[in-house]
């Protein structure tokens, strides 16, 4: 047979196409409904916060840094609770990363601050003694794009059914509701709750900036921190 | 035959130029990388533009779609002719299409530089590019699809040789991993705002992850497996004028290594919120596959039973048996890091890189390495300018890998020990910064490996351009086995 199959290229490709297909049909498929479902209490992002997820992925954070905590006494000791399927349902892409040079993300928010992140981004090695981080200071004047963050978040509505405007069920029972309204409605609202962060970063450049109307990608990244729990 | 066939090299010497060159550019930044980590003040000597994050994906796309691609492809325009007996001379069609090929590919792989260095980025690793550049891959996998299929379709050679199945199987596997893995919804297209090149995931969280690492594992299967036992099979025969050990055994491992590779991506996730049977089929898979990676591997060691002379004798039979055995020791170290308890230890570490590196550097660069100096004499009818140069070459990348896996595999454990320590109360005696800060002398030493792996490379690269410019012309049609060269 295989002789015959070396003087027949294109049954020899069809043969080689069915043997590779074969593990991802069995492997991939039979998960992937189950999967995304979301966990009670997961919540999709706000625009700033996935505005700040994009600077997250444009500076290659997860290069060094993991958002998967796996089921150890070290990890969760270190990190907190061990990371669940659901928990990722509006997590496009997924942002697990493969290397921990840096501390596991996760659940940052949990146990950072907000003038924490703007020491630390500014100038890692004097807020951490040892640090080997790069200093990430363009990113207190490179303007975060708004745009495309209101952009994403209102493709994943339309053809995923990210459940924006709608009543979410919270752990404690309550429920609560992520808006999205149009791209000018939701600019102001990113300004609002930027300028409430600038605050927190107790640094005047920030502020200033933020008052003219734009608002730098540091501001945006740390509001997607803050929402990592 | 009668009539000796005049193969056409444009198009391999044009992906030969590009491999060097992406050799030296993927290269220098992984160096640079590399010693950002020991010292992290030389992040920030470009602004944005220098710091370790923003290189990173373009090492490894530099390395990975640059470097070794080009390579894939110039062995494909040099071996393809030459097994199939057919010539691209033959063809304008074909020849016009090979063409397209290396162009679009220029074009592709410029605009990828560029977008990643600017942070343009889709954040799956190897799979970083944006749409409009996915679709430009698309257009030029397929006409190197066209390509392969064309001489195909054009050959007097009846029965297709052995490197012919795995160019094959590399240009169906990656076309189908690209595809799926790179499935996108373009944001401004929905709408109507934002970056025009933004795109969004079709998967979500876990099943993104399950994708994305069926797409990179099975990357490294057809980009830095497959393709590259392409290369030995040819390259590693014809240089010692040894047949081929076992044809049965290359038959075991080829379709043992089509079918069973793409089980173990799941080894990547081991310990993440994918079902547990994943986890445990990507482990028990890796276990199994030591079977046909060393059934390639065996088989061209054999190949040079009786004639291991030639070892001490051709820095080229060098570069190939050390990579072979790279390429054991190697697919020996993935299966073991792939099972649970080891994992649990290694994942997240520097032993991870470590273990790429090995491979990477050992068995894919070698063997491109090999291959180009098998090629350049044969292309441009010269002997190779200095055996000496490629001797000592050989020495220093040998004695960089050592220095690249040893201090990874130090490092990864001790990190792995370090985070998982705890002290007489159960609680974790070292803070994540002690893990860091334990690490420098290790970073230095693979820097340090990284920086002579480099420089031999740039041996290399020194020595085809003088074979290329000055040295002593010889005829093709009397280069059998043994490729000529100066002292």
């Amino acid at each position: 047979m295989f002789s015959w199959l070396e003087k027949n290229p294109f049954f020899f490709a069809v043969g080689v196409f069915l043997v590779i297909a074969f593990a991802g049909l069995v492997e991939i498929l039979p998960n992937f409904a189950q999967a995304s479902r979301p966990v009670v209490g997961t919540k999709p992002y706000t625009v700033l916060e996935l505005a700040g997820r994009h600077v997250y992925i444009k500076d290659s954070c997860n290069a060094c840094h993991s958002q998967l905590i796996r089921p150890f006494k070290a990890e969760t000791d270190r990190y907190g609770s061990y990371s669940l399927s659901g928990e990722y349902a509006y997590d496009r892409p997924f942002l697990w990363g493969s290397k921990r040079t840096g501390p596991d993300l996760m659940r940052v928010g949990n146990y950072r601050t907000t003038d924490w992140h703007a020491n630390h981004m500014w100038e890692p090695a004097k807020t951490v003694a040892g640090s080997i981080m790069p200093a990430y200071k363009h990113m207190y004047t490179n303007v975060a794009d708004i745009d495309t963050a209101w952009a994403e978040a209102e493709t994943v509505r339309k053809v995923f059914n990210v459940p924006y405007n709608t009543e979410i069920p919270l752990q404690d029972g309550t429920t609560a509701v992520v808006e999205l309204k149009d791209l000018a409605a939701e600019k102001t609202k990113a300004l609002e709750e930027a300028a409430v962060i600038a605050k927190d970063m107790k640094r005047k450049d920030i502020e200033a900036i933020v008052s003219e109307g734009k608002i730098p990608e540091i501001v945006a990244l740390i509001a997607y921190l803050n929402s990592l729990k | 035959m009668e009539n000796r066939l005049e193969y056409d090299y444009s198009v391999a010497k044009l992906f030969m130029w590009s491999t060097l060159l992406f050799g030296i550019v993927g290269m220098l930044i992984g160096v640079t990388i590399a010693f950002q980590m020991a010292f992290p003040s030389w992040n920030n000597w470009l602004g944005e533009y220098l710091t370790f994050s923003r290189l990173r994906p373009l090492h490894t796309s530099g390395v990975i779609f640059g470097f070794t691609f080009s390579g894939i492809f110039a062995t494909w325009y040099y071996v393809g002719q030459r097994v199939l007996k057919v010539s691209l001379k033959e063809s304008p069609f074909m020849m016009g299409l090979a063409k397209f090929h290396f162009w679009t590919y220029a074009v592709l792989m410029t605009v990828a530089v560029v977008t990643l260095w600017m942070g343009v980025s889709t954040s799956k690793e190897y799979a970083e590019l944006e749409w409009p550049i996915d679709l430009l891959i698309v257009v030029m996998w397929v006409s190197w699809g066209l390509s392969i299929f064309g001489l195909i379709g054009m050959r007097r050679e009846q029965s297709l040789y052995i490197s012919v199945w795995y160019y094959i199987a590399s240009f169906l596997g990656i076309a189908m991993l690209f595809v799926f893995n790179n499935m996108e919804v373009p944001t401004y297209f929905v709408s109507g705002a934002g970056a025009w090149y933004h795109s969004v995931s079709m998967y979500a969280g876990t099943n993104d992850a399950l994708v994305q690492w069926w797409y990179g594992h099975n990357a490294v299967a057809f980009g830095f497996t497959v393709p590259i036992v392409a290369m030995i099979y040819y390259f590693l025969p014809k240089e010692s004028g040894q047949a081929v050990y076992s044809y049965k055994l290359s038959l075991l491992s080829f379709w043992g290594l089509m079918f069973v590779y793409l089980w173990a991506g799941g080894h990547h996730l081991i310990y993440s919120t994918v079902p547990d049977w994943m986890q445990t089929m990507g482990s028990v898979f890796s276990v199994v596959l030591i079977l046909p990676s060393w059934g390639s591997a065996i088989n061209m060691l054999l190949t040079m039973k009786g004639e291991w002379q030639q070892v001490a004798a051709n820095p080229l039979i060098k570069f190939m048996v050390l990579a072979s055995t790279f390429y054991m020791f190697s697919t020996l170290e993935g299966p073991i890091q792939a099972i649970k308890s080891v994992n649990a230890l290694a994942h997240f570490t520097d032993w991870i890189p470590g273990h790429v590196h090995d491979g990477t550097l050992g068995w894919v660069g070698f063997m491109i390495i090999a291959a180009m100096f098998h090629m350049v004499p044969r292309m441009y009818g010269k002997e190779l300018y200095s055996k000496k140069l490629m001797e000592s070459q050989f020495w220093i990348q040998t004695i960089g890998v050592v220095l690249y896996f040893s201090s990874m595999w130090i490092a990864g454990i001790t990190q792995g020990m370090m985070w998982r320590a705890t002290d007489e109360f159960g609680s974790l005696t070292y803070s994540f910064i002690d893990t860091v800060t334990n690490l420098f002398p290790y970073y230095l030493i693979r820097a340090i490996g990284g920086t002579l792996y480099l420089t031999g490379f740039l041996m290399a690269v020194w020595n085809i351009y003088k074979t290329v410019t000055s040295s002593k012309a010889v005829a093709e049609s009397s280069m059998q086995n043994t490729t000529p060269m100066g002292a």
